[in-house]
């Protein structure tokens, strides 16, 4: 592997360089260029189509890109790592469309999500700890599902499968969390609870976020970047970034 | 759970009764009495445990991780090709052409030695090795290139008939050493006991039973783990398991390996009492059926699949008795019938709580359209 030009830098969680996807000639990503720091809460915002879910596809192993590098904190070339070992190495994701194992429990949900090693051996045994089972109430506690944790997922509310999948991150414990439109389909009351609940998160894990609810963003955001054709167009505080005229033009204006 | 937990040990409680009872009936009620089960009933009885093997072997893998496979009547047939290997060595002198080391479509071919991959196999414990061991290593290397290259669904399920398809070809050329489109047959002993004394028969029974229900408590203990929570997860989203951290192909492999195996142990069970083993055993169909059976008796249960195993088979011995054109008809018919109003299978008549069934439908009632295609078209030749 070719490592990028200046060693990502230590207090760099994700260092993207240069990332280029093309499906069939459309380039999804064109020279993508973004880094995050340990600890940081980044929002990223654009246009449909702009590429944020295809980035997070790169960083986590799904999509391949044809040029360019990804970086997991120092050491961690992501671009030679399966989704498991990317998994495994400390990075979780929240899709956009909430995906969840519809037809295990709430309780059952969290427990495949339990950090550690996995092998199918070591699962035909296994058997949760009393340690584990505590870790698990306590995230139930945090994702507000303690009195559904016997329901089956599938009969959640699509709020509810949002926080669920969230607290199924959580389990993994990861270093940096990508999190893919999470309050899309939420009441304000909802979205309100998340926002608190990523504000939590942040410094003890690093986490992206990515949503096109503007007041959601302004609400947790310190640093937005804006992507517009599989690139950074710009990036800043969110009163820079909304002021930026050709934000305005691409996004926010319409 | 719990619920599956009762009717399951309910399908226990039932095996068991059929292993004492079914003895008792054979040898020691009268055949003058109307209670009197003749041995023709005993073996049809241990030939519907030997489906219903297969049948869990099929739940395992589809009921709960999602996998169709169309091919497992191949590693059914492969463990009936190795039990029949050593049931033919059994013979020894007393083939027709009375040669002592090789069986008589050897001695036809003019053959003058025993093949290599045929030592060993006059040892009993050798076979009972091979029955599981080939099965299981056939589903490793196909499974592993399969599913390395993330190949699921229908694609999956059209490879696997392919695989069955090409290893009946196979198995009907005389040179490789099969006995060819004739298979093997005029079984004498096993275990130096006479194959056609009642006692054998009898015998036979109850280890088919004991293995069906070893087999259901084993497949029960898998799904009931947490890699058995991790393969409900795999069928209901692939992708975040990966994100999980979990190693998909890996655990898809090694269950797939395992059912693969079972298959050949029921398929070996199946070829003493049977009496027979040939090609057509390999036949794309028998998977097809196997699958129908699940999904009658209800997919994701186990006991269930077990049960629909033999209500089909039973059905099946009765159609083709009376109305042998109409069997595979009537089989569509049947699947198409379960799949629209009886989604959960016939299980699902008495469950209080509906859950959703994943449709997989399609790529059977493909497969089963286009063999009833074919043979419509031979008949019409
Ligand atoms: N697998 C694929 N094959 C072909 N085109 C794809 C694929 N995945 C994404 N694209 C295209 O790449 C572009 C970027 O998609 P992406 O999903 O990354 O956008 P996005 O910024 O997440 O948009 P949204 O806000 O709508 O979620 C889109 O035009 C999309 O149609
Ligand atoms: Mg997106």
């Amino acid at each position: 592997m070719i490592r990028p030009p200046h060693l990502p830098s230590p207090d760099k969680i994700l260092t993207l360089d240069d990332l280029t996807v093309s499906f069939d000639g459309f380039k999804a990503l064109d020279g993508l260029t973004l880094s995050v720091d340990r600890g940081e809460l980044r929002c990223i915002i654009g246009p449909n189509g702009a590429g944020k879910t295809t980035m997070m596809d790169v960083v986590t192993g799904k999509t391949r890109p044809d040029h360019g590098s990804a970086w997991f904190a120092q050491d961690v070339d992501l671009l030679a790592l399966s989704e498991p070992e990317i998994a495994q190495a400390g990075i979780g994701r929240k899709f956009q469309k909430p995906t969840v194992f519809e037809s295990l429990t709430v309780f059952e949900n969290l427990e495949l999500a339990i950090w550690g090693d996995k092998s199918f051996w070591k699962d035909l045994v296994a058997r949760l700890t009393r340690a584990e089972r505590q870790h698990i109430d306590d995230i139930l506690d945090v994702i507000g599902l303690t009195a559904e944790r016997a329901a089956l997922a599938g009969t959640l509310a699509h709020g509810q499968k949002q926080w669920l999948e969230i607290g199924m991150l959580l389990m993994q414990e990861p270093e940096l969390l990508l999190v893919d439109e999470p309050v899309a389909g939420m009441t304000p009351q909802e979205t309100a609870r998340t926002a608190e609940l990523l504000l939590s998160l942040a410094a003890e894990h690093s986490l992206i976020v990515v949503e096109h609810d503007m007041d959601f963003v302004r609400s947790i955001a310190r640093r937005v970047t804006v992507l517009h054709e599989g690139r950074v167009l710009a990036d800043g505080n969110m009163d820079q970034v909304q002021n930026d005229p050709r934000v305005v033009e691409v996004y926010l204006g319409a | 759970m719990i619920e599956q937990d009762r009717a399951g040990a309910a399908f226990l409680v039932l095996v068991v009764a059929v292993a004492i009872a079914a003895p008792v009936l054979n040898q020691f009620v009268p055949a003058s009495s109307p209670f009197h089960l003749s041995t023709y009933s005993l073996t049809l009885i241990g030939k519907y445990m030997c489906y219903a093997m297969l049948a869990l072997a099929v739940d395992l893998i589809w009921g709960y991780a999602g996998i169709l496979s169309l091919g497992h009547a191949a590693f059914f047939a492969l463990g009936g090709y190795a039990m029949g290997m050593y049931l033919m060595r059994q013979i020894g002198p007393r083939g027709v052409y009375g040669d002592p080391i090789l069986p008589d479509f050897m001695v036809f071919l003019n053959w003058q030695k025993l093949p290599w991959f045929w030592v060993g196999f006059n040892h009993f414990w050798f076979a009972l090795i091979v029955i599981a061991a080939v099965p299981a290593a056939l589903a490793l290397v196909f499974g592993w290139f399969a599913f390395r290259s993330r190949v699921t669904g229908v694609y999956f399920s059209i490879m696997t008939q392919a695989l069955s398809y090409a290893l009946m070809l196979a198995f009907f050329r005389n040179d490789m050493g099969f006995g060819g489109n004739n298979g093997f047959t005029d079984f004498k002993d096993i275990l130096g006991f006479d194959l056609h004394a009642d006692r054998t028969r009898v015998v036979l029974v109850v280890v088919t039973a004991a293995a069906l229900a070893a087999s259901y408590l084993a497949c029960r203990a898998i799904v009931a783990s947490r890699a058995g929570r991790l393969f409900r997860a795999i069928r209901d989203a692939e992708s975040r398991a990966r994100f999980l951290g979990y190693r998909v192909e890996s655990y898809k492999l090694w269950v797939f390996v395992f059912s693969a195996s079972l298959a050949g142990i029921a398929g070996a069970l199946y070829v003493p009492q049977v009496g027979i083993i040939n090609p057509s055993e390999f036949a794309p169909i028998n998977s097809i059926e196997a699958v129908i059976w699940v999904a009658v008796g209800g997919r994701g249960t186990l006991f269930g699949a077990a049960m629909g195993a033999v209500l089909v088979n039973y059905a099946k011995t009765y159609f083709t008795g009376a109305l042998p054109e109409l069997w595979l008809y009537a089989l569509g018919a049947l699947f198409v019938l379960v799949t629209l109003f009886l989604p959960r299978g016939l299980v699902g008549l008495g469950a209080r709580r509906r859950r959703a069934v994943h449709g997989a439908a399609a790529p059977v009632i493909w497969a089963l359209g286009s063999h009833v295609g074919v043979s419509l078209g031979s008949k019409l030749k």
